[in-house]
C-alpha cells in the first residue's frame, strides 16, 4: 500500500520550490470567488492561510475557539522568528538556516521542506514588517537580529520578549481586513467536533457552538487545519490552557496519518512548578540564554542562597560539557542536562527540582539598562509569579512540555493523506524533525501560511472548480453530526465523581513520567496498561456539570481529555517503536558513554506515520524512509 | 489563607443575575488568582453546584483572555497585571473578594464573569490594519524606520484587547483601545498613509458600537495591564482633526 507518497519535486535542492511552483495549476479569479475553504485556527499559520486566501479571492470560512482570533497561542511566543537575511553579515544563508534546522532536527526531517522553509523565510520577515510588526530596530532605523540556542549566527528577528504576540497582531489585522471585506467570515467560539469525509475528500467540519452549544455544520471544498500542538497532553506545559489535539485527532480517525507522535519539545527554561494547584508552566524564553548563565552547585544539596555561593563553588555544567556552544546548545541538550544534574541531587529550590539562570555577569558587563531593554517584560513576568527580581536574583528553571513536532503526516503540498485536507504550522510534523531550533516555530508556521500553502492549494482545488457548493445535507454529515452528539450525550450522562481536569492531571501524570524527556521500554509498556485504566476510569467516573446546550467549559475539556487519553497512548506506541534516541525523544537502551542521544540512521531514518485501525486496536505503522542527498548525516555535537 | 468571595453569577445575556458567596480555605500565596477560581470551581463541580464561568487562555498576561473586575478594579489591585498574572500573595488572609464581570453596553455578559467583546474585532476591522496584501512587501529594511517610532509602535502593539481601559472608564470608552491601534500603525511610512481615513473609520465605529466618549479622567492608563498611556489618544485626535480638516 503506497499510503505515504511525499510528492517531493525532482531537481537540485535549492531549485525544487521554484520548479514545483511552475507546475502548479492556477485558479482564474472568477473560479476563485465560487470556491469554499475552510481553516481550522487562527493562530499564526491559520490567520496568514485566511487571509492571504481571501485575499487571493476564495471564500474563506475561519473557526477558532476563543472568543477572538487575536487570543491564538501563537500570542505567547516570546523569544523571535528566524529568516535567513544575513543582515548582520556572519555569512549565513538559506542553505545555513536549512542545515541548521535539519541538523537540530537529528536529521530526521525531509530535507526539501526544511529547505523549502528557509527558502521562504525571508518573505514572511518582509511581509510582517509591512504589516506594522514593530522588530526590534537599532538607531540607524534598521532591524537588530540575535543569536539563539543551536546555531552560531544572528539570525533572529525579534520584539522584546513578546514577538509572536506581535506577529500574531500583524497577522491578525490582515485577517480583520479580509473579513471586512467580505472575502472571509470568521466564526469565534467554536470547537471542531470532526472532520467530514465525502467520496474519499474532506468536504466539511462538524463544529461546536461554545456559546449555545449547538451542533453546526459547515462544508467546503477543501479543510485546512491549524489547530496547533497538543504539548497539553502533559497537563502542565507551557501552552495555553485550552490548546489541545481534538482537531488532528478527529482527522486522524477518520483516516489521517499521524506522523511522529512522541517527538515532542521540552522546552529547558520554563519557571518551575510552585504549588500543588498549579495550571500551567510559563516558559521564560530561550533569548535569555544569550544573556544567562545557567549553573547548579558544586556541592549536593547546597541550602545557601544562590547569590552567597562563590565563583569555584558553582558548576556552569552547559558551558562545562558543551564548550562550542555553551549556553546556547538546542532545547532538548539543555533540558536533558538539566533533569540529569537534578537528578544526580544538584537540583536547588524547595523540590530540588530546578536549576539558576543567572544575569549577573551579564548586567554587570553591559549594564541593567541594556537587560532591561531586551528581556524586561521577561523579568516582570518572572517576579510577578515568583516574587523574586531577577536584576537581584538568579532565576529558577525546568524544563516543561513546550512544543509538538510531530503531527499529521503532510506531503510537499502540506495536504495531509485525505485528500482536501491540510495541515499547516504546528498542526503538521514536516519541517522539525525530532527537535526543534529556537525561533523556528513562528517561521515555519507563517511561511506555510502565507507562501506555500495559498500556493499549493489552488492545485487541488483546479479540479473543483466546476464542483457547486457541498450540501451538508448529506448522509456523511448526517452520521458525522450524529456521533458528535452521542458523544456529548455520554460525556453528560456518566454523571461519576471526577471532574475532567482531575483526569487531565493524572493523564499528565503518566505522560511525564513516562513518554516525557527520558524513555524506556519499560516505562512505555507500563504507561500503555495505566492509560487503558485511566481510560476505562474516565467513561465510568467522569463528571460533567450543567447541560450541553450553554456555554459549559467542564463539558469542553472533557472532550479534549478524552481525546488526549487516546492521543497519549499513540505517543506510547510511537516512542517504543523507535529504539534508538534522536532529538527530544531519548530512549535510555540508546545513549553514548557520555550520556549522549544515540541515533541508530540504519533502522530508523524514517517518519513513522501512524493509521487509525479502530478503537482499542494497535495502530498501523507505515514508514516514509528519509533520504538526505544534500547533508552527510553525522553525529549531532555542541561540543 | 482563607477568602470570602462575592461573585456575580448569570445564567446566560437574558437572565438576571445576582451576587453569591462562597469561602474558600486552603487558598496558596503562590497560586494564581484565576487558580484559586479553579479550586472553587473543583469544589462545586464535586457539590454537584454549577462552576463559575470565567474566561482564560494562555494563563500569562499575554493572550488578553481574562479579565474581571476584583473589588471594583479592571483585574485587580496589582499595577500593569492581567487577572491570570494576579497572585493571592497580593491578598490578606480573611479577606472578602468581590468578582464582577465586565461592565458596558458594548460587552454584554454571555455567562458569570464571559462578555463578549466581539465589538474590539469590529473596530479593528474598520480600519485597524495596513492595506498590504501577501507578497506585495519590498525588503525589511528598504525603508529604516527610527528607533524611537519603532518602540513606540511595539509598546502601543503590546494592547491585548482585553477591555480593561473600557470597563475602567465611567464612559465605557474604548479611546484607549483605538488610540493604541492608530498610534501602532502611524508609527510606520507604509502606515501612515491610510492614517487620518484609519482614525476616522474606527472612531466611527466605536461610536456606533456603543461605547461612550472619552473625558480625560486616565482611568484607562491607570488600569491598562500592558501600561498603555493616553499620549495615544492625544496622537489619535491629531490624526482626527486633521482629517476633518481635509474633509472640509
Amino acid at each position: 500500500m503506497n499510503k505515504l507518497n511525499a510528492k517531493i519535486p525532482d531537481g537540485p535542492l535549492a531549485d525544487k520550490w521554484t520548479n514545483h511552483k511552475a507546475k502548479l495549476r492556477l485558479i482564474n479569479p472568477a473560479n476563485r470567488r465560487k470556491l469554499d475553504v475552510i481553516v481550522v485556527g487562527t493562530g499564526l499559520s491559520g490567520s496568514s492561510a485566511a487571509s492571504t486566501l481571501g485575499e487571493l479571492g476564495y471564500n474563506v470560512k475561519v473557526f477558532c475557539y476563543q472568543d477572538s482570533p487575536r487570543r491564538a497561542h501563537s500570542v505567547a511566543a516570546q523569544g523571535g522568528i528566524n529568516a535567513a537575511k544575513n543582515y548582520k553579515n556572519d555569512n549565513d544563508s538559506v542553505y545555513r538556516l536549512f542545515y541548521d534546522m535539519l541538523k537540530g532536527g537529528d536529521f530526521r526531517a525531509r530535507e526539501a521542506n526544511v529547505y523549502r522553509a528557509a527558502e521562504v523565510s525571508n518573505l514572511v520577515i518582509d511581509h510582517y514588517t509591512a504589516l506594522g510588526v514593530p522588530f526590534a530596530r537599532d538607531y540607524g532605523g534598521l532591524i537588530e537580529n540575535r543569536s539563539f540556542g543551536g546555531v552560531q549566527v544572528s539570525r533572529t528577528f525579534y520584539a522584546k520578549g513578546q514577538t509572536g504576540q506581535q506577529c500574531l497582531i500583524g497577522a491578525y489585522s490582515a485577517l480583520s481586513r479580509q473579513i471586512s471585506k467580505g472575502t472571509v467570515t470568521m466564526y469565534p467560539r467554536r470547537e471542531m467536533m470532526d472532520l467530514v469525509v465525502i467520496d474519499g475528500k474532506a468536504r466539511g467540519i462538524i463544529v461546536r457552538n461554545l456559546v449555545t452549544g449547538e451542533i453546526e455544520r459547515h462544508s467546503a471544498h477543501a479543510v485546512v487545519l491549524a489547530t496547533g500542538g497538543y504539548g497539553t497532553i502533559y497537563y502542565l506545559s507551557t501552552l495555553a490552557l485550552n490548546s489541545n489535539g481534538s482537531a488532528a485527532w478527529r482527522a486522524y480517525k477518520r483516516g489521517a496519518l499521524f506522523a511522529n507522535p512522541s517527538f515532542v519539545q521540552i522546552h529547558p527554561t520554563s519557571i518551575p512548578v510552585l504549588n500543588e494547584h498549579q495550571s500551567k508552566l510559563t516558559l521564560m524564553s530561550e533569548s535569555l540564554r544569550n544573556d544567562g548563565r545557567v549553573w547548579v552547585p558544586k556541592m549536593k544539596g547546597d541550602t545557601r542562597k544562590p547569590n552567597d555561593i562563590p565563583e569555584d563553588e558553582r558548576d556552569y555544567y552547559l558551558e562545562r560539557r558543551y564548550p562550542a556552544f555553551g549556553n546556547l546548545v538546542p532545547r532538548d541538550v539543555a533540558s536533558r542536562a538539566a533533569k540529569e544534574r537534578c537528578d544526580a541531587g544538584y537540583g536547588v529550590g524547595p523540590t530540588g527540582l530546578s536549576v539558576y539562570l543567572d544575569f549577573r555577569d551579564a548586567i554587570q558587563k553591559k549594564g541593567r539598562k541594556s537587560i532591561e531593554e531586551n528581556y524586561g517584560n521577561l523579568f516582570e513576568m518572572y517576579e510577578k509569579i515568583t516574587g523574586e527580581s531577577p536584576y537581584e536574583v538568579p532565576m529558577r528553571i525546568y524544563p516543561a512540555g513546550h512544543y509538538t513536532m510531530g503531527g499529521l503526516w503532510v506531503d510537499y503540498n502540506l495536504m495531509t493523506t485525505i485528500p482536501g485536507l491540510y495541515a499547516i504550522g504546528e498542526s503538521n510534523f514536516s519541517d522539525h524533525g525530532a527537535n526543534r531550533l529556537g525561533a523556528s516555530s513562528l517561521m515555519q508556521t507563517s511561511g506555510d501560511g502565507y507562501f506555500i500553502l495559498p500556493y499549493t492549494i489552488a492545485d487541488y482545488l483546479a479540479d473543483d472548480i466546476k464542483t457547486p457548493k457541498i450540501p451538508t445535507n448529506t448522509p456523511e454529515f448526517d452520521t458525522a453530526e450524529r456521533e458528535v452528539k452521542d458523544r456529548i450525550e455520554r460525556l453528560m450522562s456518566i454523571n461519576g465523581t471526577e471532574t475532567a481536569t482531575n483526569f487531565h492531571k493524572r493523564l499528565g501524570k503518566i505522560m511525564w513520567d513516562y513518554c516525557g524527556m527520558v524513555r524506556n521500554e519499560e516505562g512505555l509498556k507500563k504507561a500503555l496498561i495505566l492509560l487503558d485504566e485511566l481510560n476505562e476510569e474516565f467513561w465510568h467516573n467522569l463528571k460533567v456539570p450543567d447541560s450541553s446546550n450553554e456555554l459549559n467549559q467542564e463539558l469542553e475539556k472533557a472532550n479534549r481529555v478524552a481525546d488526549f487519553i487516546e492521543l497519549g497512548k499513540l505517543l506510547v506506541y510511537d516512542a517504543l517503536n523507535r529504539r534508538e534516541s534522536c532529538g527530544a525523544h531519548f530512549r535510555e537502551e540508546s545513549q553514548t558513554e557520555n550520556g549522549e542521544a544515540k541515533r541508530d540512521d540504519a533502522n530508523y531514518s524514517y517518519v513513522a506515520a501512524w493509521e487509525f485501525a479502530g478503537d482499542g486496536k494497535e495502530p498501523i505503522l507505515h514508514k516514509e524512509e528519509l533520504k538526505f542527498e544534500y547533508v552527510k548525516l553525522q553525529e549531532r555535537s555542541y561540543k | 489563607m482563607k477568602v470570602k468571595l462575592k461573585i456575580w453569577r448569570q445564567k446566560d445575556a437574558r437572565s438576571k443575575g445576582k451576587f453569591e458567596e462562597y469561602e474558600l480555605d486552603n487558598v496558596a500565596p503562590d497560586m494564581s488568582f484565576l487558580e484559586m477560581l479553579d479550586s472553587l470551581n473543583q469544589r462545586l463541580i464535586k457539590e454537584g453546584k454549577s462552576p463559575v464561568a470565567f474566561e482564560y487562555d494562555c494563563r500569562e498576561g499575554i493572550c488578553g483572555s481574562c479579565g474581571m473586575y476584583i473589588n471594583g478594579r479592571p483585574h485587580g489591585n496589582d499595577h500593569k497585571t492581567t487577572t491570570c498574572e494576579l497572585r493571592m500573595r497580593k491578598f490578606k488572609d480573611g479577606d472578602t473578594i468581590t468578582v464582577e464581570p465586565w461592565r458596558a453596553a458594548a460587552f454584554p455578559v454571555v455567562k458569570d464573569l464571559v462578555v463578549d467583546r466581539s465589538a474590539f474585532d469590529k473596530i479593528i476591522q474598520a480600519g485597524g490594519y495596513v492595506s498590504v496584501n501577501a507578497g506585495a512587501a519590498h525588503d525589511a529594511n528598504a525603508i529604516p524606520v527610527p528607533k524611537h517610532n519603532a518602540d513606540v509602535a511595539f509598546d502601543m502593539a503590546s494592547c491585548i484587547g482585553c477591555g480593561a481601559c473600557v470597563a475602567a472608564c465611567k464612559n465605557a470608552s474604548a479611546m484607549l483601545f483605538v488610540a493604541a491601534k492608530v498610534t501602532h500603525l502611524a508609527q510606520f511610512p507604509q502606515g501612515r498613509i491610510e492614517a487620518p481615513e484609519r482614525a476616522k473609520r474606527m472612531v466611527a465605529k466605536m461610536d456606533e458600537l456603543g461605547f461612550g466618549s472619552c473625558t480625560n479622567t486616565r482611568a484607562c492608563e491607570a488600569e491598562c495591564p500592558k501600561g498603555i498611556t493616553i499620549s495615544a489618544i492625544a496622537k489619535l485626535n491629531r490624526e482626527f482633526i486633521f482629517n476633518k480638516h481635509n474633509d472640509s
